[in-house]
């Protein structure tokens, strides 16, 4: 029985990725999402200095970059104005984003799923009393719900010391994780809905089955692929979401290597000085956004046709 | 029609107060102490903090503290900020509102038409050239965050061009937002806003015209368009007289959820360009932990976002001859 | 077809049609021909996948994004060859001269432009007319298509007519510029039978007085033989015969098209006399067209040639068409075509002598249910009356007995009766329904849609909370939500629903669907369930190899029969059919009715059959009740339906069935397509406003009598059925003897 399930999803992922060739932008964008990734996990080895406040360099010192030479040069991205290799800082900081993005959006989708799951298939007034709490939050701009709450909890904790800003990271998670639950929760509601209406759940319960084991046995597997989609989705939000962030003053601490901080202290009056340590970071944030756009959309694609 | 319209806001009341207790309770409860917030921290004194407590009627039970700050909010009164000493709370988020609103409103005249017509050419078109190339379009450049975009503008457009003689000579300024003088009117204003709401459309050009794609190409698909057709009348007017009527009719609905968007956009545009709106406003509350002033801000964005979907979905009815008014 | 001495209006050969799916060119129709003289009616039938919706659109040249006419085809109308006519063109002619109608009339017209304007958009297009005077036009239309106060069905929206009146709407749409050709492709699928019956009798009427040339489309054989003169019968995309449809239906010379006649029950016919014919197998896939004859691997007259060559079609001397290597045997009588036709394998049917005892013992009360056995239990519909308490012999054998059983469904109430305190009525969709079933029967249960029929069987099932009545199985008194149903209550009760698409989890193996019952309701251990799995399976006649198989690699058919063995699993008492054919092609739909007839026989389990089509149920049940806005009209044995007395409203079914037989004619009886609102159901008789025996105003204000028949016949009406027999008699479709 695990062998067919297995076999099936592996199908599944053949045709995804048959789909993704079919349309090569999807397929670029998702190399460049597993190249960031490899560079997210494996950060530390990568960068020339792991270090990311390592101040140890010449200050300002501009590109070595030679895109026509393919050489990467001494500080291939420049140093910023504390003498800091710009091109480690941008290697390190692909973690923080990966780990909140993609974390946040597991979270959500995993909790937003089964309250969604649970909301449509029980109906009535449950579903009637969260649906509608859900909607009105969701009325609440996300920037602004994650601003109010993360400038609130932050104001909690003085404690001094290096924990602090690892606890300003989990904040952002938390909150990403708290204003996408309600999101997933009514995608996966919706398909629920739909799904409940099919014939073969009707007949799981004219055989007396269990709640449990209509929602996740007959139920969930129809209500997957489009939760593929939502958490792609919800993957690009989330990264956009906490580069806004950071970029805000929001995000990580400095001296963090958070691009979105990165771009914010290299600007105005700075950036005449050090145009590259803005730019950079910059880039970075542009190309994994546009890739894990391009990603996000292959997979809808592929799911489309697919069911 | 009244069914339909009580059903409506019946449901806008009821989001206004579960969001109402929510932003209530983010900042009563969540905290911890408010009072401590407000005074500083921990170097605040336990006078310091027992004054403030007073002040704000911090002793209270909460849902009598909800009440009261329901009805003052409902009065006008929203206290005196913190952050701009001896400003009145109101006075302040009124003014910046107006700024917010004519951003939003450029910003809104230049995606609503470009996002639509994206749309419906990448619909009509849909798997050829244009429609990639508009796709490729709205899933990179214009899905970019704000103030990567922003600061693009601001570096391109502002710092290079801007100061080239041409740009001076036309009279145009940039990046003068935060400049602006107090109380301008709308014309007066109207070059320091262009640039932040250009960026602000970026963002909602994407999402309008991807849905807008996806209307067309679904309305496409319908029998009634080969019966359009079969008519013998002229592709040009199957497509006006009958595509486009129905696949931008749900287009309503979106731009008043693309708003809610738009807000969102306009805290880091406001913040990027240095904006004396809303967002910024909001941002420098935060940071200097005026609760109530928050709370203001909020509760307004989210008043101007819930008056837009109402009207929309009222719209929307009204439109659409196929929901059920009676 | 040959000797036609002027120009033909249509005139197509060698079309072939492809499509692009993926990567990859589908040729869905291969080598079409056709001639069609003007003011003739021409019918072409298939079963789904046959490529008959191409050829229909290919016929007015247009075609999908990705779709291709291939080289060599040919396409002329009217001595004009449109395959090479620039698109300003073919818009006149579609303006004026060729005109189409939809299958599906409420998608086919724009939701948000109002009926009047989209109807003067086609006579601006054909004529140039336009205000005033296209508007007098088109009222003219309306009252030819019998819409009734044309002028406020001008200034409706598609949403506020009823699917007959829509359908009238594209009809007159089509014939307002008075076309020259007419393509309808299906035009009454998805309409009730009553409305069919309309509609057909509109499309006879006007194109007779407009001598319009007319291609009509369809899957019903019966359509085709009450309206066309010839018929041309396409199989995976290839002409499989074409003649005239006397000879069609008297003596067709290919054996699909036999097969097709003969598997599709005719009004009156019974299980009790012989099962149906059936085709076995399936059709080819058309990414993997054979390379012989496509019909080859369910033909029963198969040869070894007919799989290495493919057939020509050949112009027989009579005109005939027909692509067969063997027409010439079939012509020369040879019909033992007939037993070879039947399922593959004889051991599944092993009916004759039980079933002939059957039919005898059809109103003895007496038999015990006994499991497992093929025993005849047949027994007799009873039905009580409110008022006349039980009726017909005792309780002895009765398997469910529901009494006054209703759902209302609460309507949300508006401002005005919040005010008022006023509750808003509700939706009766069954009302006080007294029913009993006897164990090891069949109970067809028949009506419109929007009768209650299938909420009926909901609230029986449990997966609707019923608002009134009580329901007992088997003398237990059955709880109302299948939430609160004992184990032994959902053993005992189990379904099979309408659409095979949608009846089994696509993530879950044809085994794995089978062995969940045996788990759950009967207690077997997981390797005992696998094994008793491939049992089930073989007796709804699949191969073992199917229980590793998933729902998307079966067929419609195999996917029923997967759902019949899911149901048969827990060894039920009594299974709900709802409408389990309907969704299924004709040849597909006799070898499911004959597995269920096979299974009752072996497994003694009682059906409450649920159709729409009452030769599908007249074929399958014992007893028979027909439904109208929620209540029962008529109840009595499978026999007695087709014969007087009918109810009224029995009658106007019967008479609207398209009985697939050029023949037969009968008088029908034409019901307006209006059925009254549930929520505002009708005073007196729920069925005065539609009856057209109405005596009078007892009609509308008095409650109708149940009256009593012979043989445990009974009626609701006011009207005595000897009255009713002596009006009704011309009316028999009764066909028990052969």
């Amino acid at each position: 029985m695990k062998s067919f399930t297995v076999s099936r999803a592996y199908g599944a992922f053949m045709r995804t990725a048959r789909s993704q060739l079919r349309h090569p932008q999807s397929a670029v964008g998702t190399l460049l999402v597993v190249f960031f990734l490899i560079l997210a996990l494996f950060g530390p080895q990568l960068a020339p200095y792991p270090n990311p406040n390592d101040q140890s360099h010449s200050l300002r010192a501009a590109p070595t970059l030679d895109i026509g030479g393919l050489r990467l040069g001494e500080h291939p991205f420049g140093t910023d104005r504390l003498g800091r290799d710009v091109y480690s800082r941008v290697i390190l900081g692909a973690g923080s984003i990966f780990r909140i993005a993609g974390l946040g959006t597991l979270i959500s989708v995993v909790l937003g799923s089964a309250l969604g799951l649970f909301m449509g298939y029980q109906g009535g007034w449950v579903d009637e009393i969260i649906g509608r709490v859900i909607d009105a939050l969701l009325a609440i701009p996300a920037l602004l719900l994650a601003l109010v709450l993360i400038g609130i909890i932050r104001n909690l904790d003085f404690a001094a010391g290096s924990w602090q800003a690892a606890l300003a990271d989990n904040v952002i998670l938390l909150v990403i994780s708290l204003l996408y639950i309600p999101i997933v929760a009514r995608v996966a509601r919706s398909t629920t809905l739909d799904i409940k209406t099919r014939e073969f759940v009707e007949a799981a319960e004219i055989r007396g089955e269990s709640q449990f084991y209509i929602i996740f046995r007959e139920i969930l597997p129809s209500v997957i692929p489009s939760l593929v989609v939502e958490a792609s989705l919800r993957f690009s939000y989330a990264i956009f979401l906490v580069a806004s962030l950071g970029f805000l003053g929001f995000g990580a601490r400095p001296p963090s290597p958070d691009w979105g901080l990165m771009v914010n202290e290299n600007r105005g009056g700075f950036y005449q000085l050090t145009p590259w340590a803005l730019e950079f970071p910059a880039l970075a944030i542009a190309i994994l956004v546009i890739a894990v756009n391009l990603m996000s959309d292959g997979i809808r694609r592929a799911v489309q046709k697919g069911s | 029609m009244i069914h339909f319209l009580r059903r409506r806001f019946l449901f806008f009341f009821f989001t206004y107060l579960v969001s109402s207790l929510t932003i209530f309770f983010l900042l009563r409860i969540l905290p911890g102490d408010p009072a401590r917030v407000i005074a500083g921290g921990r170097e605040a004194t336990d006078d310091q903090v027992a004054q403030i407590r007073d002040e704000l009627g911090l002793n209270a039970s909460l849902p009598q503290q909800y009440l009261t700050w329901a009805v003052d909010f409902i009065r006008g009164e929203w206290g005196d900020t913190i952050a701009f000493r001896g400003a009145d709370n109101r006075d302040l988020i009124m003014e910046r509102s107006v700024n917010s609103a004519r951003l939003a409103a450029v910003a809104l005249l230049m995606s609503v038409p470009l996002s639509l017509a994206l749309g419906v050419i990448a619909g009509l078109f849909e798997n050829r050239l244009p429609d990639v190339l508009i796709s490729l379009l709205t899933l990179s450049v214009v899905s970019l965050p704000e103030f990567v975009t922003g600061l693009f503008l601001i570096n391109i457009v502002a710092l290079r061009w801007g100061r080239s003689e041409l740009a001076q000579s036309l009279g145009w300024w940039f990046l003068a937002s935060s400049a602006a003088p107090a109380n301008a009117s709308f014309a007066e204003m109207l070059p320091a806003l262009w640039l932040p709401a250009f960026a602000a459309t970026l963002v909602m050009l994407a999402y309008i015209s991807r849905l807008t794609r996806a209307g067309v190409i679904e309305e496409l698909k319908r029998d009634y368009v080969r019966t359009a057709a079969l008519k013998g009348i002229a592709w040009r007017a199957v497509i006006w007289r009958h595509v486009l009527r129905n696949a931008l009719l749900p287009t309503i609905t979106v731009i008043a959820i693309s708003i809610s968007w738009l807000v969102s956009g306009l805290v880091v545009i406001e913040y990027v360009f240095g904006f004396p709106g809303l967002g910024s406003l909001l941002i420098a509350a935060i940071e200097r932990r005026d609760l109530l002033l928050v709370q203001g801000i909020v509760m307004v964005t989210v008043t101007v976002i819930l008056f837009a979907n109402l009207l929309a979905d009222v719209a929307y009815a009204l439109l659409n001859p196929r929901v059920e008014l009676a | 077809m040959a000797t036609v001495t002027q120009r033909n209006l249509l005139d197509v050969d060698k079309l072939t049609i492809s499509y692009r799916v993926e990567d990859q060119w589908i040729q869905a129709v291969r080598d079409f021909q056709l001639q069609l003289g003007r003011g003739h009616i021409i019918g072409l039938v298939g079963e789904s996948g046959s490529g008959k919706s191409t050829v229909a659109l290919a016929l007015m040249r247009y075609l999908s994004r990705n779709g291709r006419v291939e080289k060599g085809s040919r396409l002329v109308f009217d001595g004009e060859d449109l395959l090479s006519k620039p698109n300003a063109e073919m818009r006149r002619l579609w303006a004026k001269r060729i005109k189409f109608v939809p299958q599906n009339a409420a998608a086919a017209l724009n939701p948000s432009i109002k009926i009047g304007r989209q109807v003067t958009e086609t006579l601006k297009a054909a004529d140039g007319i336009d205000g005033h005077e296209a508007y007098e036009r088109m009222i003219r239309m309306f009252h030819d298509v019998n819409l009734v106060d044309p002028e406020r069905v001008a200034e409706r929206y598609p949403h506020e007519l009823s699917g007959g009146m829509q359908q009238r709407v594209t009809i007159a749409m089509a014939l307002i510029s008075n076309p020259e050709l007419l393509i309808l492709d299906e035009p009454t699928t998805g309409l009730d039978v009553t409305t069919e019956a309309v509609i057909l009798d509109l499309v006879r009427r006007l194109i007779a007085e407009r001598d319009t040339s007319v291609v009509y489309i369809t899957h019903n054989l019966g359509v085709v033989a009450q309206l066309c003169e010839r018929a041309l019968v396409l199989y995976a995309g290839e002409i499989m015969e074409e003649a005239s449809v006397l000879d069609l239906f008297q003596q067709p010379r290919h054996p699909y098209s036999l097969g097709l006649i003969s598997s599709v029950p005719k009004p009156g016919q019974s299980k009790r006399a012989a099962p149906l014919q059936s085709i076995a197998g399936n059709p080819p896939s058309l990414t993997r067209i054979p390379s012989g004859c496509v019909f080859a691997n369910r033909c029963p007259l198969v040869l070894d040639l007919c799989r290495e060559r493919k057939p020509p079609l050949e112009t027989l001397e009579d005109g005939r068409l027909v692509r067969c290597h063997r027409w010439s045997e079939m012509e020369a009588g040879m019909q033992p075509v007939s037993p070879i036709l039947r399922p593959p394998s004889p051991s599944l049917w092993r009916a004759s002598p039980e079933r002939e005892k059957g039919r005898n013992a059809l109103l003895d009360t007496t038999g015990e249910k006994e499991r497992k056995k093929p025993l005849p239990l047949h027994g007799v519909a009873q039905a009580q009356t409110r008022r006349g308490g039980v009726w017909g012999g005792g309780n002895d054998n009765t398997l469910m007995r529901a009494t006054d059983l209703s759902k209302h469904f609460p309507v949300e109430r508006k401002v005005s009766e919040i005010l008022g305190r006023l509750d808003p009525a509700p939706i009766r969709a069954v009302d006080g329904v007294d029913l009993r079933l006897r164990a090891g029967q069949t109970l067809g249960l028949v009506g419109e849609s929007g009768s209650g029929k299938t909420t009926l069987a909901r609230l029986i099932i449990g997966l609707e909370e019923r608002s009134g009545g009580t329901l007992e199985l088997l003398g237990m008194d059955v709880r109302n939500s299948v939430r609160d149903r004992s184990q032994d209550v959902l053993s005992k009760l189990q379904m099979v629903f309408q659409n095979p698409q949608n009846s089994l989890n696509p993530y879950l193996s044809v085994r794995q669907a089978i062995r969940r019952p045996l788990i759950k309701l009967r207690g077997f251990a997981p390797a005992e369930a696998d094994a008793e799995a491939l049992a089930l399976l073989e007796r709804v006649n699949l191969r073992a190899e199917y229980a590793e198989r998933y729902p998307d690699e079966l067929s419609g058919g195999e996917k029923q029969r997967v759902a019949i063995a899911r149901a048969f699993a827990s060894d039920p008492d009594l299974i709900i059919c709802d409408e389990p054919v309907s969704a299924l092609d004709v040849s597909v739909q006799s070898a499911v009715l004959n597995l269920l007839a096979e299974l009752q026989d072996e497994h003694g389990s009682a059906y409450l059959f649920i159709s729409h089509n009452l030769s599908v149920v007249g074929y399958l049940a014992d007893a028979i009740a027909v439904m109208y806005l929620g209540q029962l009209f008529e109840v009595g044995e499978a026999r007695e339906l087709f014969q007087s007395p009918y109810h009224p409203y029995t009658e106007a079914l019967v008479s609207a069935i398209p009985v697939p037989d050029p023949l037969h004619a009968t008088e029908r009886i034409l019901l307006s397509d209006d059925l009254p609102s549930a929520q505002n159901l009708p005073s007196g008789c729920r069925f005065h406003t539609r009856c057209p025996r109405k005596i009078g105003e007892i009609c509308e204000t008095d409650k109708p009598p149940w009256r009593q028949g012979d043989a445990g016949h009974l009626i609701r009406c006011h009207i005595p059925l000897d009255e009713l027999t002596n009006a009704q008699s011309g009316l028999v479709l009764t066909d028990e003897t052969d």
